[in-house]
């Protein structure tokens, strides 16, 4: 029992660490919108059910408090993304650069008003 | 045998969540703009989540539930508000 749930565990640190790298390494901001969301989902999930197994054989009765957890990052994730990419798309319409259209570096493009940039 | 497994993997999961946090803060630091900073930001707190959640089950102590949770929460909170200020210049209008 303990084994399974130190594989759980382990696949979901493995996740955490994978979308942190991807938000370290993609060029632009609407690509690194997404890695996290794997950390968010599914790597808690699985340290989550692996928290529930190793707790339940500990205690010998089923522990199932981390639902909580679980139900409160499902519910919240997409509300906090979406407003998050909202505010980006905003943020570039307003300094008049295309969102989709942004160069790898995230530098101010050289037609946009040079005078107002903020970080 | 199952028990120098299970404290092996333990202790990967917590080198690997330590990473995706040191990469978290790279970001936070690199920025370039405001939204990769308040995204580097949530992920710090999803891997600060986790890495309390992985050291409670080191210790076997499930307390550290509950610190988890405090801290999904408040990592909520500060990201929805960050996130409204970029939107909006204000937090509550």
């Amino acid at each position: 029992m303990s084994t399974a749930a130190a594989i759980l565990v382990l696949a979901g640190a493995l996740l955490a660490f994978l979308g942190s790298l991807g938000l370290l390494r993609l060029k632009t901001f609407y690509e690194r919108v997404h890695p996290p969301t794997m950390a968010t989902t599914l790597g808690i999930g699985l340290v989550l059910i692996g928290s529930m197994l190793y707790f339940s054989s500990l205690e010998s009765r089923p522990v199932v408090h981390e639902i909580l957890i679980g139900v409160f990052m499902t519910l919240t994730t997409p509300v906090t993304y979406m407003l998050l990419l909202r505010a980006a798309v905003h943020r570039d319409q307003t300094e008049g650069r295309d969102p989709l259209q942004q160069d790898p570096k995230g530098r101010p493009q050289p037609e946009a008003a040079p005078g107002r940039q903020p970080r | 045998m199952t028990g120098t497994f299970f404290t092996a993997a333990v202790w990967a999961a917590h080198v690997l969540v330590a990473f995706g946090m040191a990469f978290a803060v790279a970001r936070l630091l690199r920025g370039p703009r405001a939204q990769d900073r308040v995204l580097a930001l949530d992920t710090l707190y999803v891997n600060a989540m986790l890495l309390i959640l992985i050291f409670g089950i080191r210790t076997g102590n499930s307390l550290y539930f509950e610190a988890a949770l405090v801290i999904g929460m408040l990592g909520f909170v500060a990201t929805v508000a960050l996130a409204k200020f970029l939107l909006r210049g204000e937090v509550i209008e």
